[in-house]
């Protein structure tokens, strides 16, 4: 149930068996021949994994060190890396009997992972988002309700993904009987973590035989940005008993000294919140703070406690990238490699590019490019060019 | 904690303000066999849409956890109506489990409840609460197996708090059947007095929640309501409690 000290189920009693029976669910069907050969079937032929592994040739030669290659889970159907998890639990809650889906969503991407999945399963799906995210993701928002979905603008506390995930909740604790929460990152009460984590950790599987595949080798390091956490679980998981450097890159916002960042393990404090033990942003007396990120994927006060527990125990480093650098970043990958990635993974382009030079010509970094940029389009255009 | 037959008000501590919530408390101490005084917090995820707003007048009026101190020594020299402070873990976390229960005594406070910390994660907690002598509250709920109800009620040492329904805090028309089959079981299993809560809000399903065997009944958002929308709302809070716990003659 804990990471180390982090993670637990720190949840209203009533939450207490809904999390009891989705654990004993999970146990029993993750190894069930007949969900995994399901599992497999839709992530192959409906989603389209496996996703490309690529070297991008022009970026590294410009950038004159590490050979870069990127995890294109920008491929994949939705656009982003939310639909392995979202097929995932989907599945697993028709198979426990449920016939509703809950999620909730900042960006919009695990929104529209969910409503593609519930639709693809014929079940229906209620989606809370920030009022504030409903303006800034206007696209994704129309792109769920085409999908059958119902999106709910949550107007309380400061409109963004941690007043979806409060509603999100107390919509489960009424509803339990007849839905399944889809928790969209390694975030929450203990079992979602560990559930998401394992749905996500088919990137780093595939990023493994890949890059074993196209160099002979592991990779020297492994980058992904850092929000809630999922992309960056996905892909370290299966490489956290070898020697790759794992960095995770969380959202430096305006800089961490002028306190408008979304970066919980870089600035935050050991906390409480949604479930979990893990870092949180807060005042003194405990009250969650606002966030900032030029990413509405990467706005929330908090970290999956996994990751918490990768930083304490110095498996994996965590660093911060702001919003001009994760924006020069778009720019440049797009310009050299025809490739616009979503603002969150961007970050992670960023960072690669600031080690890259330092590392020598053999060596070999993975991006985890967790989405593609299309719904990001017109913050990219207001803040234009840098 | 309480004598049987209690009706049990809820309040946010510092909606409007704190000079307002000590009004209130002093208006209702009298019909109450109990006060919950709730710590706002920025994410009352385990309340309804009345006490959420309550919370955030309360921290947009700038309160601080200091006042809830403050507020609880100033009732103490009024009334030893018991009182239990209800909160989220958060902020009894971040100042340090041993410091909040040690302030929350000195002030005068008798026991505490923290909605998201369930009995499992609560060992060292107990063991604080014990050494600084503030009784313990703890959530049982309608989907509680026994064997669960009876760790809860071993680790409560103020009363068990029972949730009537699934779903959030706030006012509605009527009960469900799930709370008075949940009192019934629960008094079976159960050594504690047993408060019910959760939408709760007229004198029939008071009286109900006391013949199905309730010890003490919460009253919450229904009372919350009252404040936030009248001219006089100490007059108004003071009326509904008389009226939800059975004195209402004796106005």
């Amino acid at each position: 149930m804990f990471f180390g000290r982090f993670g637990g189920q720190f949840v209203p009693e009533t939450l207490i068996e809904p999390l009891r029976e989705l654990e004993r669910a999970y146990k029993k069907l993750k190894d069930d021949p007949e969900f995994r050969r399901t599992l497999d079937y839709y992530l192959r032929n409906w989603a389209g994994r496996p996703t490309p592994l690529y070297y991008a040739e022009r970026l590294s030669r410009k950038l004159g060190g590490a050979k870069i290659y990127l995890k294109r889970e920008d491929l994949l159907h939705g656009g982003a890396h939310k639909t392995n998890n979202a097929i995932g639990q989907a599945l697993l809650a028709k198979f426990m009997g449920k016939e509703r889906l809950i999620a909730e969503t900042g960006a919009g991407q695990h929104g529209v992972a969910t409503a593609m999945a519930g639709a693809l399963l014929g079940m229906g799906v209620d989606v809370y988002m920030g009022a504030e995210d409903v303006e800034r993701q206007r696209m994704n928002v129309f792109r769920m309700q085409l999908l059958g979905a119902r999106v709910i603008p949550v107007e309380s506390g400061s409109k963004t993904l941690k007043d979806a995930i409060n509603e999100a909740l107390r919509d489960w604790v009424s509803s339990f009987e007849r839905s399944h929460y889809l928790i969209g990152s390694v975030v929450g009460p203990y079992p979602y973590p560990v559930i998401v984590r394992d749905f996500q950790s088919v990137i780093g599987r595939e990023a493994r035989e890949q890059i074993l595949e196209a160099e002979g080798t592991l990779p020297d390091a492994i980058v992904a940005c850092v929000g809630g956490g999922s992309n960056a679980m996905g892909i370290f998981y299966p490489f956290v008993n070898d020697k790759t450097r794992l960095i995770g890159v969380e959202a430096g916002g305006k800089g961490l000294e002028t306190g408008l960042h979304a970066a919980s393990l870089n600035a935050g404090e050991l906390g409480v919140f949604h479930g979990m033990l893990s870092y949180f942003l807060q005042n003194e007396e405990g009250q969650i703070t606002p966030t900032h990120s030029v990413s509405a994927g990467l706005d929330y006060p908090g970290v999956g406690p996994e990751h918490a527990y990768l930083k304490e125990s110095g498996r994996a480093e965590y660093v911060t990238v702001t919003d001009e650098e994760a924006l020069r970043a778009f720019h440049e990958l797009s310009r050299t490699e025809g490739i616009l990635p979503a603002l969150e993974s961007a970050h992670a382009v960023a960072y690669a590019m600031k080690i890259a030079p330092e590392m020598g010509r053999d060596e070999v970094i993975i991006v985890n490019l967790s989405g593609r940029g299309d719904k990001d389009l017109d913050i990219v255009r207001r803040v234009g060019d840098v | 904690m309480f004598e049987s037959g209690s009706l049990i008000p809820y309040l946010t501590a510092g909606d409007p303000s704190v000079e307002k919530t000590l009004e209130f408390l002093l208006a209702i101490e009298e019909f109450s066999g109990l006060i919950e005084l709730g710590l706002p917090f920025s994410d009352p995820m385990a309340d309804g849409k009345t006490i959420q707003e309550s919370h955030y007048r309360a921290l947009r009026n700038g309160f601080k956890l200091d006042d809830l101190f403050r507020l609880i020594r100033e009732f103490r020299r009024h009334s030893s109506v018991p009182l239990v402070v209800m909160t989220y873990y958060n902020p009894v976390f971040r100042t340090g489990v041993r410091e909040f229960l040690g302030e929350a005594k000195a002030s005068g406070a008798d026991g505490i409840l923290v909605v998201d910390l369930p009995v499992s994660h609560a060992g060292d907690f107990l063991d604080i609460a014990k050494e600084e002598g503030v009784k313990t509250v703890f959530l049982a709920a309608p989907n509680t197996p026994d064997e669960r109800l009876k760790e809860i009620d071993r680790a409560s040492t103020g009363f068990m708090y029972l949730i009537s329904l699934y779903g959030t805090t706030g006012a509605r028309d009527s009960l469900p059947d799930t709370a008075f089959d949940f009192i019934r079981r629960a008094r079976r299993v159960c050594r504690n007095k047993l408060a019910v809560g959760f939408g709760v809000s007229k004198r029939e399903h008071v009286e109900a929640l006391f013949n199905a065997g309730a010890d003490g009944v919460v009253v919450g958002s229904a009372l919350i309501k009252a404040i936030s929308l009248s001219e006089n709302p100490v007059e108004e809070l003071k009326k509904k409690v008389a009226e939800l716990s059975g004195y209402s003659n004796a106005l």
